[in-house]
């Protein structure tokens, strides 16, 4: 019987993150920043049907970068959560950081017990009953949770991209203005990003129950315009 | 705590009450005898208008010959451009709803799209067939389903009997214990086209003769301000018709009718 070859566990786990890293860092970036209304997301992403942000509940919303196929699993799994949640307790029962929990403890299982880590890198993002209480969980491909409070980066790119959203971030700023900032951010101001590159979403309550919009077609270029002009 | 994932070949896709039964949370209650009785709800009815359909329910539940609820809720929202009422046995019924809700929108989130119109009063049917065991032992739910179309652009309105055979009908439908006099009230007054307020007026109308003929039907009760609830679906979406509105419109009748009789026009 031929027995293992030994690698130290170090290894192991260093060769696994970089193998993630590297599959998430060939994906386009994504960022997430509060706004006055709500939660304002915002991706590169040229395809207008593979979307990597999208609705998991009421005022809970999803967004991920990297492998899509790993991701949109992922997305699935948390409606399922969510709404088998809200349909045995009730609607309000449902919260994000239940759902983060659950993602992280999956995502550091396959991390640490499985050959191939996933691709990935996720946010869950909870509009809360006030300002303040809204929450952004970033979580990493290996089950870190980190949450913000004020704007988080997913993807390749994203010390960069941070820096550049914590120079401008302003807490109380408009829908476009937040906006603008976020593809600032994004670009760095390198390359222009158009509407055909990018796919917009919000948490805003003003859209009722389900907060959960679509920013998109004629309401997007209405919103890039105005500050193009 | 529940984190679903599955294999390809095993993955319920986008079907909620199939996600249930594979990670087995009961959807139904096994019923072996007879359990008495039961809340009931009664009549509800639908008809369609120019540009749109309206749904109303009476507020009363029985359980026999008792009054065991006042205010119940009978038409509620399916999702944004439909709307369900229900008939029958009130628990199961209401159960049924909320399955049917969760499923829709659930449908919606995972594709990314939304089911047709047509989609959606199969998917009910589905739900009121699985229901069968049940209602065999007198626990029947029949529902009115109604939305608008708009791959079709016209509103549209479902009946079911307790198999789930579902029916379309192209003008109105009620059911329900007064279903039968508002739906005659409503077969007088209707014409193609109506415009949106008579049709609501026409739906009010209607409860109210199924109140009369009907004792498990519950009329207005303007000393709780209680009122049947009545909804409308179009193209901008389901929405409630105002309790005001409904008020104003029972309001008219009593006055309308209190005249004929003092002036013995109607006995």
């Amino acid at each position: 019987m031929s027995m293992p070859y030994y690698v130290a566990p170090e290894q192991v786990m260093k060769d696994r993150a970089e193998y993630a890293q590297k599959g998430i860092a060939r994906g386009r970036a994504l960022i997430a920043v509060v706004y006055n209304e709500g939660i304002l997301m915002v991706a590169e992403n040229p395809s207008r049907t593979l979307h990597k942000i999208s609705e998991i509940y009421d005022r809970v919303a999803f967004a991920g970068v990297g492998k899509y196929n790993e991701f949109d699993q992922l997305r699935v799994a948390g409606i399922r959560h969510a709404d088998t949640k809200g349909y045995s307790y009730s609607r309000d029962d449902v919260d994000a950081r239940s759902l983060a929990n659950v993602y992280a403890q999956y995502l550091g299982q396959v991390f640490t017990q499985e050959m191939k880590p996933l691709e990935v890198e996720i946010l869950v993002a909870e509009l809360g009953p006030t300002p303040e209480l809204n929450r952004l969980y970033h979580i990493a491909y290996d089950g870190t949770v980190a949450d913000e409070q004020r704007f988080t980066v997913l993807g390749g790119e994203a010390s960069a991209i941070a820096q550049r959203a914590l120079d401008s971030f302003q807490s109380d700023w408009t829908l476009s203005e937040a906006l603008e900032s976020s593809i600032h951010s994004l670009t760095g101001g390198e390359r222009p990003l158009g509407m055909e590159d990018l796919e917009v979403g919000v948490l805003n309550s003003k859209y009722g129950r389900r907060a959960f919009h679509r920013v998109e077609g004629d309401e997007l270029r209405a919103l890039l315009g105005e500050f193009a002009l | 705590m529940s984190f679903y994932l599955f294999r390809a070949g095993e993955d319920p896709g986008p079907n909620f009450a199939e996600l249930l039964r594979r990670v087995q949370l009961p959807v139904e209650i096994p019923v072996n005898q007879n359990i008495g009785d039961v809340r009931h709800g009664t009549t509800i009815a639908a008809l369609r208008y120019q540009g749109g359909v309206v749904m109303a329910g009476d507020r009363r539940a029985t359980e026999g010959n008792i009054i065991a609820h006042r205010s119940i809720e009978k038409v509620f929202p399916a999702d944004r451009f439909s709307a369900v009422a229900i008939a029958g046995a009130a628990g199961p019924a209401i159960e049924m709803v909320r399955l049917f809700q969760t499923q829709l929108e659930h449908y919606e989130k995972v594709e990314g799209l939304t089911l047709s119109l047509e989609g959606k009063a199969n998917q009910l049917s589905q739900m009121v067939r699985t229901h069968l065991p049940m209602a065999m032992q007198g626990l029947g739910v029949v529902p009115l389903f109604a939305g608008w179309d708009d791959r079709r652009d016209l509103g549209r309105i479902f009946t079911y009997d307790i198999t789930g055979g579902r029916y379309e009908e192209t003008e109105f439908a009620a059911t329900g214990s007064g279903g039968r006099d508002a739906r005659t009230t409503i077969k007088l007054g209707y014409r193609d086209g109506l415009a949106r307020d008579t049709a609501v007026s026409l739906a009010v109308e209607a409860l109210f003769q199924a109140a009369e003929e009907d004792s498990a039907t519950g009329g207005p009760d303007p000393i709780r301000g209680i009122y049947p609830i009545v909804a409308t679906v179009d193209s901008t979406g389901f929405r409630m018709v105002s309790e005001s509105e409904v008020g104003d419109l029972f309001a008219a009748i009593l006055e309308r009718r209190s005249s004929l009789y003092r002036r013995g026009e109607l006995s």
